[in-house]
């Protein structure tokens, strides 16, 4: 019927999106701390998280937050929180606890301008390293960055689903630009979203060692309260979870949190390409500025010059498949970034092909118009 | 490749006169009931009232890469501030909307002014909903919303029990603009220039 | 109810952990540890439905030790994480051990805002007035003028009473113990576990390794027996003047009041706002 087509088509903010995201893939705790531009996501979420039977909560802190996040999901609660640049910044102390412990959750970043309260109402791209290596140690970490308000809806499900399968915390990098963006989404039915939820034990609780390597690489996740009880630790520890100082337990444990993001690189690593087959020139792009970039290809394409668009969405582990081909293909690459070259710095360490790569950066707070990367192109071509 | 349905539209004044709100009721009307694609931002400081607010809707057949205005086809300024800031960014055969209850000196004479904080006033009762006079004035200007839409998506997005108050602006915004002969504005503010010299 | 000291190895101490502890010979922790088990078995609480979180330092190790669903957090946010498991599954038994520095110095904002939002859980701090872990550097209860290896000319700042700040930031219960009276640590802790609303048992303990040592204050046995003197019940204390009261502290209730529980609270909300889908 057309008014029920109507009626689940709608207008939406980006981070509105990233909300019902979230409920779809089956997110039922979120804790945060008031900030912009995030704050509408904590706002949206309050109101729809008690109506499924979740919990919504407003910590002191970021700290908290991240906390309040993790106990939840050791609760077996799939959980998230969102914040922006100086509250990302005290999200990092139990970022790297989640990875240690690989403990499942989605942190939303919503860039603003930096660094320390920087422009809290204007648009940046500044997080992208930080969201590869904030917290400290080497660890492993999934980073997705969303250019538009589909992206900010199916990239959040995306996000809970690796966050589940590999127990790894994932990050999803918004922009100031795509959380107040409005565009119209046209809500999917609950059966039309794929939803992974994390594999409990399957032996009784006598047996169960919480942290045993298993084919997979991901251990069996028991939640509290369900009878296999069990210690959690940020201490680095052995399969049955208790602390050790032993190399030989130390380094395979460590590995295996390395290897089972390794393990899938094909599903974890997203790209979209546009106007790639013939292309001479390409530009590498993500987040709110893709959608600039993407015009600018076009806008050279109705010059005559071979154009095209590697728009990345896994932002780390970096696609690096993908930005080879693309770097083999083309003569000349052009990466525009709302940074002073955070993701160039990457492209250039995969570049083994001499391809010339152009920096193209802006630091003002706002976006890179399409007419600027097409200026970009033309000069390269 | 050059997209040509791409319409522009700015909404501009100062912080709690609802220009969001009113750009985002004519996002709404064109995206969910007109089926156009559609996409609304918007700039704003920290302050809640006053300071600059500026609000875009653009409006496509086809998917929009770019979210934000380049070229505006009709700008509404609703202080002078917004209309000295704006007004250059107006494509040369765009379209200027002033509230000439607040903006005096209007640079040029393809504008449109018409009283909509005065009509508020005077035929609603309220200041506030000056906002949904100028919306009416926006929507049937720039044709590029259907009017009956225009007014669902209104109803479903203002407060409750304020509805009739603020479809009745719209309606004395529509109904104000339908005044207007746009034929008889000269055809571009190039020319208007031009003929200046 | 005194319950043998067997059962509760038996019962609820884990033995596929490798044992020794970390704690040095004489430390209170072991005596809180005892009246911890003690108090869960008495109340007869299911293992499986009891978590307990802690956060960093010497008494946050005992969560190894333990037969429950444990937590070992960060330093000072074991309360943030106790938080979410509440509101996650709230048919769960939530206990949070912490030391003096770990809930009041770099946990002190989440101590008093789990206080303020009253959530169903214990949080039971081992106050042995040092960060005995890293090698006894002044915390927020070391004493003014007391020598810690970051005081060595004597400490300037004044320290923290954590049962009264829990009580000003809105504890629903409140208690201080001591290790010296283990037998009415057992009963405090019962209290303060059965009761709805978050409640707070402080403990003061010994740390003669550190804290003693350096402030000539004696072994493991004098320092604790010098909780008998210096520790003065509640109702006692109403009637001494403070120069008497100089040097000692209150042991015993020190509030038990009755107020909505957030995570009830919620639950409510919960039914209320599924109606208005």
């Amino acid at each position: 019927m057309a008014a029920d087509n109507s009626k689940k088509r709608l207008l939406l903010q980006g981070n509105e999106a990233i909300v019902y995201g979230a409920l779809a893939a089956g997110c039922r705790f979120f804790a945060g701390y008031p900030i912009t531009p995030a704050t509408e996501i904590s706002e949206l979420l309050s109101v729809k998280l008690p109506q499924a039977g979740g919990t919504f909560i407003q910590m002191e802190d970021e700290i908290a937050s991240m906390g309040a996040v993790i106990g939840a999901s050791l609760a077996g609660v799939k959980a998230m929180t969102a914040t922006s640049g100086p509250g990302f910044s005290l999200i990092q102390e139990n970022l790297g606890y989640a990875c240690i412990t690989e403990v499942p959750c989605v942190i939303v970043n919503v860039m603003r301008g930096g660094p320390s309260t920087g422009l809290p109402t204007n648009v940046a791209q500044g997080d992208v390293l930080m969201a590869r290596w904030g917290t400290h140690g080497d660890h492993p970490i999934i980073v997705l960055a969303v250019s538009s308000v589909s992206d900010c809806f199916s990239i959040t499900v995306r996000a809970f689903n690796l966050s589940e399968k590999y127990r790894v915390p994932v990050i999803v990098l918004s922009d100031e630009i795509v959380a107040h963006t409005r565009e119209c989404f046209t809500l999917p039915n609950v059966d039309e979203v794929r939803v992974v939820d994390r594999i409990g034990p399957n032996v009784p609780p006598e047996w169960y060692k919480p942290y045993a390597a298993n084919n997979r690489g991901v251990p069996d996740m028991a939640a509290f309260g369900d009878g296999y009880r069990h210690h959690v630790t940020g201490l680095v520890h052995d399969e049955r979870g208790f602390p050790t100082q032993q190399p030989h337990e130390i380094e395979p444990f460590l590995m295996r949190l390395h290897e089972k993001i390794t393990k899938g690189f094909p599903e974890i690593m997203l790209s979209k390409s546009y106007l790639m087959a013939d292309a001479e020139i390409c530009v590498f792009a993500y987040g709110c500025v893709a959608r600039s970039a993407l015009m600018a290809v076009k806008n050279a394409r109705a010059q005559g010059i071979k154009a095209g668009l590697l728009q990345l969405i896994t932002l780390f582990p970096v696609p690096r498949k993908e930005i080879d081909a693309a770097l083999r293909q083309c003569r000349v690459a052009i990466v525009p970034e709302l940074n002073m070259g955070q993701m160039s710095r990457e492209i250039n360490r995969i570049n083994q092909s001499g391809t010339r790569i152009v920096k193209y950066n802006r630091i003002d707070g706002q976006m890179i118009a399409p007419d600027e990367i097409t200026k970009q192109i033309i000069s390269v071509s | 490749m050059k997209n040509n349905s791409r319409y522009e539209i700015r909404f501009s004044g100062s912080g709690g006169q609802g220009i969001i709100t009113a750009a985002v009721i004519l996002a709404d009307a064109v995206g969910t009931l007109d089926g156009k694609y559609v996409s609304q931002t918007q700039s704003y400081g920290p302050e809640a009232r006053g300071g600059k607010s500026k609000a875009e809707v653009v409006i496509s057949n086809e998917v929009i890469d770019y979210p934000k205005a380049m070229s505006i086809d009709l700008l509404l300024a609703m202080t002078q501030a917004s209309c000295d800031a704006y007004f250059f960014e107006i494509k040369p055969d765009g379209l200027l909307v002033v509230d000439s209850s607040l903006v005096e000196q209007v640079p040029t004479s393809r504008a449109v002014a018409i009283p909509f904080t005065e009509i508020a006033r005077k035929e609603i009762g309220r200041e506030l909903v000056a906002n949904m006079v100028a919306l009416g004035a926006v929507g049937y200007l720039s044709g590029q919303v259907n009017l009956k839409n225009l007014e669902r998506r209104l109803l479903t997005r203002v407060p409750k029990g304020t509805e009739n108050m603020n479809r009745d602006a719209l309606q004395a915004g529509i109904r104000e603009a339908k005044k207007v002969d746009l034929k008889s504005l000269p055809r571009s503010f190039v020319n208007e220039w031009e003929s200046e010299v | 109810m005194v319950v043998d000291a067997e059962t509760i190895r038996q019962e609820y101490l884990r033995h596929d952990k490798k044992f020794p502890h970390v704690w040095c010979p004489g430390c209170g922790n072991g005596i809180v540890l005892g009246s911890l088990l003690r108090a869960i078995h008495n109340l007869q609480l299911p293992k499986d439905d009891v978590v307990v979180a802690s956060g960093i330092g010497c008494s946050s190790r005992m969560t190894t030790y333990i037969d429950f669903n444990t937590l070992h957090t960060t330093h000072g946010r074991a309360l943030t994480f106790a938080t979410g498991v509440k509101l996650a599954k709230p048919q769960l038994r939530v206990i949070a051990v912490m030391g003096d520095g770990d809930a009041t110095a770099i946990g002190g904002n989440h101590f008093i805002h789990a206080a303020r939002r009253n959530i169903n859980i214990t949080a039971i701090i081992v106050n042995n007035s040092t960060y005995g872990m890293t090698g006894g550097q002044y915390s927020p209860t070391t004493p003014y003028g007391s020598k810690s290896t970051t005081s060595t000319y004597g400490h300037v700042e004044h320290a923290f009473s954590i049962a009264e700040l829990a009580v000003t930031a809105g504890a629903a219960f409140v208690a201080r113990g001591t290790v010296y009276h283990a037998a009415h640590l057992d009963t405090l802790l019962e209290q303060a576990i059965s009761k709805r609303g978050f409640s707070v048992v402080e403990v003061i303990s010994n740390c003669h390794v550190q804290h003693g040592r350096r402030n000539k204050l004696g072994d493991a046995v004098k320092m604790i027996a010098s909780y008998q003197e210096r520790a003065v019940p509640v109702k006692k204390a109403q009637s001494m003047t403070e120069k008497e009261m100089e040097g000692k502290f209150t042991i015993g209730v020190l509030c038990d009041v009755e107020k909505p529980i957030s995570t009830e609270e919620y639950d409510r909300i919960r039914q209320e706002s599924c109606h208005m889908v």
